[in-house]
């Protein structure tokens, strides 16, 4: 995938390493490339180095080796540069429990430079669209988790940023705020154009939002594509058949094989099938066996989800495969290495 | 774009007085624990006054720049851990994201500590002047006071700022404050310099700065005015500040790795 340079580049990651001191390598030489508008996910559980990359890419953090390029600036020759340039929600949703949602907004936007006449209209109508208008006077003390997510967005857009780094954005949400984060990204992305680099643990955060994903364990990235291409590309979906009489499981195996080779660890009372023409063959399966007049109690199709994914690339599942705690951001000293 | 340095500090700083205006408990406590110190002492030292060549009639007149000190420590702790939460929570790293100059920073953190220690000095002299303390040097005397008790609370400010800046922890900030507790009271906090008779304890308090910043306090409510007493008493105060300031600003950087 192409990346331009200049006003409409995106993210460039070449070799980038960040090693702590008597710590192992957090960032252990990751390459990556994010297009201008393009919304990445970047997976992997707790301590795989994901939020360690973000405070390398928003210039918190320096890096120990390699190069990164955001929005077509140096992330270490020109921190100040790709600072004007992005916005970050930063893991745990960094706001001050004794000022109201409208203070922030005035602070931000009067340290981004907004002109005077400008801030109060700005921050109103970016409180306005993360729902936050009748809140905008409490102090976020008293805001539940979601809405502390939300006014933390809205904090990281003041400036009009065109690359967006968002940091387990929606880790402790319900699944409301979850979803209601999940659209305004996705329309940040496609409406504004926006660039987004999104970290998560959630399967279904990268499945739904990113256009690419990019799997990281241990500092490494061991995966990357598309969620359906790197989903095709560790095996095809299965179609499991159990049919109404236990006398049709013959008939059913016979149906289910003109669509591929059998799938393993079927049920006895059942027949499955490994789709060689994936998940658009689900109907097909339906009529051939409506045809063939069986009658069918129960029919599933397993998909290869991102867990099988990054079991396939590291021989663990995603859920409970976490290694070290996070850095404290902005310490050289820490010795430990970030989500 | 990039805010200028003046939005920054005024925006800063209006966060932080704020802050300090939301927290009753610092405020109340930064009042409150001084002038129940100077009530016991003033009640249990009042005899002292009959030593000869002590300054005054009046122990409570004496006493009175005690709590001025005092509360100034107050500011090492109330600015150390607000700044220390900030770091704590995420939210410096909120700012280093923005154009933010880190003298902006911490000039507009030590805005909370000249807030307090306004009003620190207005309550402290005024409960002392309604106690029946004097004060020599008049309403333009209450003026200076005020002044440098407020140069002085900056100064401590300055002080936990770098606490906080080194050590990122609110409880770290929060163990200093006995600790330069322990400098009040090796000072002539009881007694004049001169009157003291233990050696080891007039040696150890005349080398003490906090003796003469007590001095240049008791010399506006004593004497009226002493120009060496106060200059002496600013300087110190001045020191403490740039000292402070350098030192924070120096754990600024390390602290703030941004590129």
């Amino acid at each position: 995938m192409a990346v331009d340079s200049g006003e409409r580049a995106g993210i460039e990651v070449e070799g980038l390493v960040r090693e702590f001191k008597n710590g192992p390598r957090a960032v252990d030489g990751i390459d990556l490339r994010v297009a201008p508008g393009e919304i990445y996910g970047f997976l992997g559980p707790n301590g795989a180095g994901k939020s360690t990359t973000v405070l390398m890419l928003t210039t918190l953090l320096p890096p120990t080796a390699g190069t990164a390029r955001v929005g077509g600036r140096d992330i270490v020759k020109e921190g100040p540069r790709v600072r004007a340039l992005i916005g970050a929600a930063l893991q745990e949703a960094a706001l001050d429990p004794l000022l109201s949602g409208r203070e922030h907004m005035r602070l931000q936007t009067a340290l981004h430079g907004l002109p005077r006449a400008e801030r109060t209209a700005r921050g109103d109508e970016l409180l306005a669209r993360v729902g936050l208008s009748q809140a905008a006077d409490r102090k976020v003390g008293g805001y539940s988790g979601g809405m502390k997510r939300r006014l933390d967005l809205a904090l990281a857009l003041v400036h009009g940023p065109r690359i967006l780094f968002l940091d387990e954005p929606t880790t402790g949400l319900d699944i409301q705020s979850r979803t209601a984060l999940w659209d305004e990204v996705a329309r940040l992305a496609a409406e504004e154009g926006v660039t987004v680099f999104l970290t998560t643990q959630y399967l279904e955060e990268a499945d739904a939002l990113a256009d690419r994903v990019g799997i990281i364990d241990r500092g490494r990235i061991v995966a990357e594509g598309t969620p359906a291409a790197l989903k095709a590309a560790i095996g095809r979906p299965t179609v499991e058949a159990v049919p109404h009489e236990a006398t049709d499981r013959e008939r059913v195996a016979a149906v289910l094989s003109r669509f591929g080779e059998a799938g393993e660890g079927t049920r006895r009372e059942g027949a499955s099938v490994l789709l060689e023409g994936g998940e658009s063959q689900l109907a097909e399966v339906v009529r051939a066996l409506d045809a063939e007049g069986i009658a069918i109690e129960r029919l599933q199709l397993h998909a290869p989800s991102l867990d099988d994914v990054f079991l396939a690339k590291t021989g663990r599942s995603l859920e409970g495969a976490e290694d070290q705690p996070a850095p404290e951001a902005g310490s050289e000293e820490a010795g430990a290495v970030g989500g | 774009m990039s805010a200028a340095l003046p939005t920054q500090v005024g925006q800063l700083a209006r966060r932080s007085v704020l802050r300090t205006l939301r927290q009753p408990a610092q405020i109340v406590s930064a009042l409150v624990f001084p002038l129940f110190l100077l009530a016991v002492n003033s009640g249990g030292l009042k005899d002292a006054t009959d030593l000869p060549g002590f300054p005054t009639d009046s122990y409570l007149t004496f006493a009175l720049a005690v709590p001025f000190i005092q509360g100034a420590l107050f500011s090492v702790m109330n600015a150390g851990t607000d700044l220390a939460r900030d770091i704590e929570t995420g939210f410096l790293n909120r700012l280093a994201l923005t154009p933010l100059r880190g003298a902006a920073l911490l000039s507009g953190l030590l805005a909370g500590a000249v807030v307090l220690g306004l009003m620190q000095a207005a309550t402290y002299l005024a409960v002392g002047l309604i106690a029946g303390a004097e004060l020599a040097a008049g309403a333009p005397g209450a003026l200076v006071l005020v002044a440098l008790s407020v140069s002085l609370t900056v100064g401590f400010g300055s002080i936990g700022l770098f606490a906080a800046l080194r050590t990122g922890s609110g409880e770290a900030v929060q163990s200093l404050f006995p600790v330069f507790f322990v400098f009040l009271f090796i000072s002539s906090m009881a007694l004049p310099l001169d009157l003291i008779q233990t050696q080891w304890f007039h040696d150890v308090a005349s080398a003490n700065p906090v003796s003469y910043l007590l001095q240049a306090f008791r010399s506006l409510l004593i004497e009226g005015w002493n120009a060496g007493d106060l200059a002496l008493g600013f300087a110190i105060s001045a020191a403490i500040l740039l000292a402070g300031m350098y030192a924070a600003a120096t754990a600024l950087k390390s602290r703030l790795v941004r590129t």
